[in-house]
């Protein structure tokens, strides 16, 4: 199996502050890796690197073959999406395919297929003309992962996703992201707690004090038990 | 209605109205990512920069609206890169900006003898002071802003509701906040001789607050900003031809009070449902 992105002595830092310190791991296709740390320990700092929102100091992130940075999918934090922002759960679905739209200005007839494909999949296809602002939390969350299905084929980045979901659409939405992960998707999430239920994938790559370690799922656990 | 067929025959009127008409379209559509990505205040602190740019260019004699552009280009630039700045205190600083241009420009005109300045018509607009060029300058920045909404639509979405995810999907969010600084201060220039420092700001804000109200989706929200700009537009110049008010603040009130029915009608509606 061909890797999917590889970190090569990757070092981020603002300022004085290293956050980042020659970092190497390999990611291969259809892995489900679970990024895990303290709060501050620059996990969020790790994602932008691989999306290319900040440039590292050092070493570079190599992708895969057929994978290029704008058709990553990505979900951000939803702490940061104005949950009561005026739009259509498919404007913001189709959103997500404006990487692959180059300079058109319009939406294509794929761009659509692809967008309600997502819904599809996620079971809310019928919610494609309702507003985002009235949907339920896990409903938006829903809508925000569509909309990163949207944009890739490939790899899925997912920061903290499960924030402000209660027990029961946590455990709904982790069963999504296995069913995504199965059907050949690279998923690359962020998780906020260290519960062993959260540690869904099977590579964990764990940043303690800018280290960046990469370990199988089952090591990592076994080494804290 | 002879008072429309007197009112449309002074040549003030008919440039007023046109310029009026479409700084209103252009407001409202800049007005929709502004208000939405919660920078309203640029609005705000880059009309207040403009009174200070007009009143030092008439002090120096030099032409106010050419000297004032990029004084206030360079202005929104800063002002942009405060409001996204998560570490400053962007709200203090524009606040900070926006006193410091009023108590520049009123002190140069104030200070400087032999200049005959109205203060007022800065500060809350003149009618009489709207001359063809403006007109013209308005239907260029209008044409552009028009086709950069048709064109990038999409795009302006994309970052106006989520800036880290649009930015992650490679689009240049830095490029599309520089012409949306540009042209912010294009119109804020442009609008300021018809409605004041004090109130052109109102132009962008007051239409998307109120078409937020009651649409679902963020298309309607800009053609319905755009639809009630320029309706309450009309309705302030002819209530102020009408009473004899100032047409900038009779234009502000007529949108307070389109923003206060709007809202209780919501309310109403919203609870029968």
């Amino acid at each position: 199996m061909s890797h999917a992105i590889l970190a090569k002595n990757l070092s981020i830092s603002y300022g004085s502050n290293n956050v980042i310190n020659s970092a190497n791991f390999v990611i291969d296709e259809q892995d489900f890796v679970c990024v895990v740390g303290a709060n501050g320990s620059g996990k969020s700092t790790l994602i932008k690197a691989i999306l290319g929102l900040i440039k590292p100091d050092s070493g570079k992130i190599v992708f895969g073959d057929d994978i290029k940075r704008e058709s990553i999918g990505f979900l951000p934090q939803d702490t940061k999406t104005d949950l009561n922002f005026p739009a259509t759960v498919i404007e913001i679905v189709l959103s997500g395919t404006l990487g692959q739209l180059g300079i058109k200005a319009f939406y294509r007839k794929e761009d659509r297929d692809k967008a309600e494909k997502a819904l599809k999949q996620l079971g809310i296809l019928g919610l494609k003309n309702t507003s985002f602002s009235t949907l339920s939390g896990g409903q938006k969350q829903k809508v925000l992962l569509a909309r990163a299905l949207a944009a890739t084929s490939k790899v899925l980045i997912l920061d903290e996703p499960s924030n402000n979901l209660d027990y029961k659409s946590r455990k709904k939405f982790y069963d999504e992201l296995r069913e995504l992960n199965k059907s050949g998707l690279t998923i690359i999430m962020i998780t906020h707690d260290l519960d062993a239920e959260d540690l869904i994938g099977n590579k964990i790559i764990s940043i303690k004090e800018a280290k960046v370690e990469c370990y199988s799922t089952s090591d990592y656990l076994r080494s804290y038990k | 209605m002879s008072w429309l067929t007197e009112m449309l025959s002074y040549a003030f009127m008919q440039r007023a109205l046109i310029v009026g008409l479409l700084i209103s379209i252009c407001a409202a559509l800049v007005g929709v990512s502004l208000v939405l990505r919660k920078n309203s205040m640029i609005g705000d602190g880059l009309s207040h920069t403009t009174f200070g740019a007009f009143a030092i260019a008439t002090v120096l004699n030099f032409a106010p609206l050419w000297f004032a552009i990029p004084v206030v280009v360079i202005a929104s630039f800063f002002v942009l890169k405060l409001s996204n700045n998560k570490k400053a205190n962007g709200d203090a600083l524009i606040a900070l900006l926006s006193a410091s241009s009023l108590a520049i420009g009123t002190m140069a005109i104030s200070l400087t003898k032999g200049v005959n300045i109205d203060l007022n018509s800065y500060l809350f607009g003149s009618i009489l002071s709207i001359g063809w060029s403006d007109v013209w300058l308005s239907l260029a920045l209008t044409i552009l802003v028009v086709l950069l909404y048709v064109f990038a639509h999409n795009r302006i979405f994309a970052i106006t509701f989520d800036e880290d995810f649009a930015k992650a999907i490679g689009i240049k969010t830095n490029i599309y906040d520089a012409v949306f600084a540009i042209t912010c201060s294009l119109i804020i220039v442009f609008g300021m001789r018809l409605l004041g420092a004090l109130l052109i700001s109102s132009l962008i804000i007051f239409p998307t607050l109120i078409a937020v109200q009651f649409s679902k989706s963020f298309g309607r929200v800009v053609i319905y900003s755009v639809l009630i700009s320029v309706i309450n537009f009309i309705l302030g110049l002819i209530i102020s031809y009408l009473i004899t008010s100032p047409t900038g603040a009779t234009v502000v009130v007529v949108n307070l009070v389109a923003l206060i029915i709007t809202y209780i009608v919501c309310k109403v509606v919203l609870t029968k449902r």
